[in-house]
């Protein structure tokens, strides 16, 4: 069953065309995890999905009701579609409750209390209960990324977007941020992530897609793709990935 | 052989102020109100200009700029006047020298206000935006819940600085004839002549007092507002 289609999108800023026709079909409850070369397009691709940028050209659909139609509430589609950035961006000025709690009580309309019930639960499910009061300076780099998955969790969305979620972490705290993604591929969530974890890849991608130079290049399973990669492009890029992070990945 | 000094300043002298000061004080609180007229004013004004040349599209932030321009380049006795009389001689709306003075000295603090407001939105990292646009806040919310809270702790220290002066420009009142502190100091002075400097003293003293406090209590909201890990430069 489909979730989400996106269709041919272009995407170009200035003299650079970043997107050059990019299309991929995603199935409820599929993890797909999206590798490439810096600056190939990948954070561009995951902003077009939700429009957080605006695509030149090209159809994105979530279900049955086309994202890039003018005529769609675009606030009601991001309510649907969570987003787990690179550098958290938790709102400072609020702590880890509020940080759940704000789409909760301004976008979904929860009265407070059952607002509250609901952030606290999804900060249970990410271990930081105990961290409701405090404010994002006050928590390490995988704390903060985990609340920013509850805040993106407690909105139920049909999916979530994880734009290299550990690269801005210390190596001993990506552990606990993979450890939740993993949980909730198992637990049948929707995501595409782009990543470096190349481990993590292997074990929960139901599908890797290989992206540089502002296409893609190729993808299917993770078994396939690593063991016989079909573009001399994706080997040369597998290969480079090793070295940099050892023969399994992390 | 000196002269004896015009405006002395002697114990007796000093003594004959006291019966003067409820009259002062009297004059200090129009100061007051002026005051709290005018930065609530230019507060509101100030945000309103600050979002417009920030986020509003290029014709209307230019608006915002021209704005600016116009209420900071031109000298407040200048405002003050052209508002007393523009209002109330040139078109004939009935304003008293005391709203004409909130008025100027109101939509001019705006201007100065708006700039501490538009560095501080500017100085909000643009992730903020996209992380509240991404769960489906529309740009008035986002702006509301996320950016103007952080804003505006920024925007607490040069706003005191603001504070500070535009307290002591609602003095400039006396120039459009509101019998604010410094009008009551011309009547005892014109009664009493050698009472000028130990008034004009006083005056000065009650004005250091008030910035004294002001800078307090924006201290104290500072502190009570402060967020750990988000910075409210001093
Ligand atoms: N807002 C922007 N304005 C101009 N250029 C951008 C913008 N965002 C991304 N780019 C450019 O687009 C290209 C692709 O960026 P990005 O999607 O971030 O790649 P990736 O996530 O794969 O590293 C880069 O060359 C980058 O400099
Ligand atoms: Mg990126």
């Amino acid at each position: 069953m489909t979730l989400l289609t996106v269709e041919d999108v272009h995407k170009r800023y200035g003299r650079e065309e970043v997107l050059k026709g990019v299309s991929l079909t995603l199935n409820r409850g599929e993890t797909k995890v999206v590798i490439g070369p810096s600056g190939t397009g990948k954070s561009t691709l995951l902003r077009c999905v939700n429009r957080l940028t605006e695509p030149d050209s090209g159809r994105i659909w979530l279900e049955n009701v086309e994202v890039t139609s003018a005529k769609t509430d675009i606030n009601h589609i991001r309510a649907q579609i969570g987003f787990v950035f690179q550098d958290f961006n938790l709102f400072t000025h609020l702590t880890a409750l509020d940080n759940v709690r704000l789409g909760l009580v301004s976008v979904k309309k929860l009265p407070k209390k059952e607002a509250t019930d609901r952030a606290m639960a999804e900060l249970e499910r990410v271990g930081l209960r105990h961290k409701a009061k405090a404010y994002p300076a006050q928590l390490s780099g995988g704390q903060q990324q985990r609340v920013s998955i509850a805040r993106a969790l407690a909105m139920d969305p049909k999916l979530i977007l994880f734009d290299e979620p550990t690269s801005a972490l210390d190596p001993e705290l990506i552990g606990e941020v993979l450890a939740v993604m993993i949980r909730l591929a198992e637990e049948g969530m929707t995501m595409i992530v782009v990543t470096h974890e190349m481990g993590f890849a292997r074990s929960v991608a139901d599908e890797i897609v290989f992206m540089e130079g502002g296409v893609i290049v190729e993808h299917g399973p993770p078994d396939r793709l690593f063991r016989s990669p079909e573009k001399p492009r994706t080997a040369e890029f597998l290969r480079r990935i090793s070295e940099l992070y050892g023969q399994e990945g992390r | 052989m000196f002269p004896s000094p015009s405006f002395p300043l002697t114990a007796e002298t000093w003594l004959r102020v006291g019966p003067y000061i409820p009259v002062l004080l009297r004059g200090l609180g129009v100061n007051i109100q002026i005051l709290l007229g005018l930065i609530a004013l230019g507060f509101v004004v100030g945000i309103l200009i600050a979002l417009l040349e920030v986020y509003a599209p290029r014709p209307l932030a230019f608006v915002g700029s021209a704005y600016a321009w116009f209420f900071r380049g031109v000298p407040e006795i200048v405002l003050l006047f052209l508002f007393y009389f523009g209002l109330s001689r040139t078109f004939n709306i009935p304003v008293s020298p005391f709203l004409a003075a909130v008025l100027a000295l109101g939509l001019r603090s705006s201007a100065y206000q708006a700039q501490i407001f538009r560095g501080a939105l500017l100085s909000i990292p643009h992730g903020q935006m996209m992380a509240a646009r991404a769960l489906g806040l529309g740009p008035v919310r986002a702006i509301f819940h996320v950016i103007l809270p952080q804003a505006l702790r920024l925007s607490l220290a040069g706003w005191s600085n603001e504070f500070s002066s535009v307290l002591k420009d609602t003095t400039l009142a006396w120039g459009i004839g509101v019998v604010e502190v410094m009008r009551q100091a011309a009547y005892i002075r014109g009664r009493d002549f050698p009472l000028t400097l130990p008034i004009y003293l006083t005056v000065a003293f009650m004005f250091l007092v008030l910035t004294y406090a002001g800078n307090w209590a924006i201290g104290a909201v500072e502190k009570r507002l402060r967020v750990p890990g988000l910075e409210t430069r001093r």
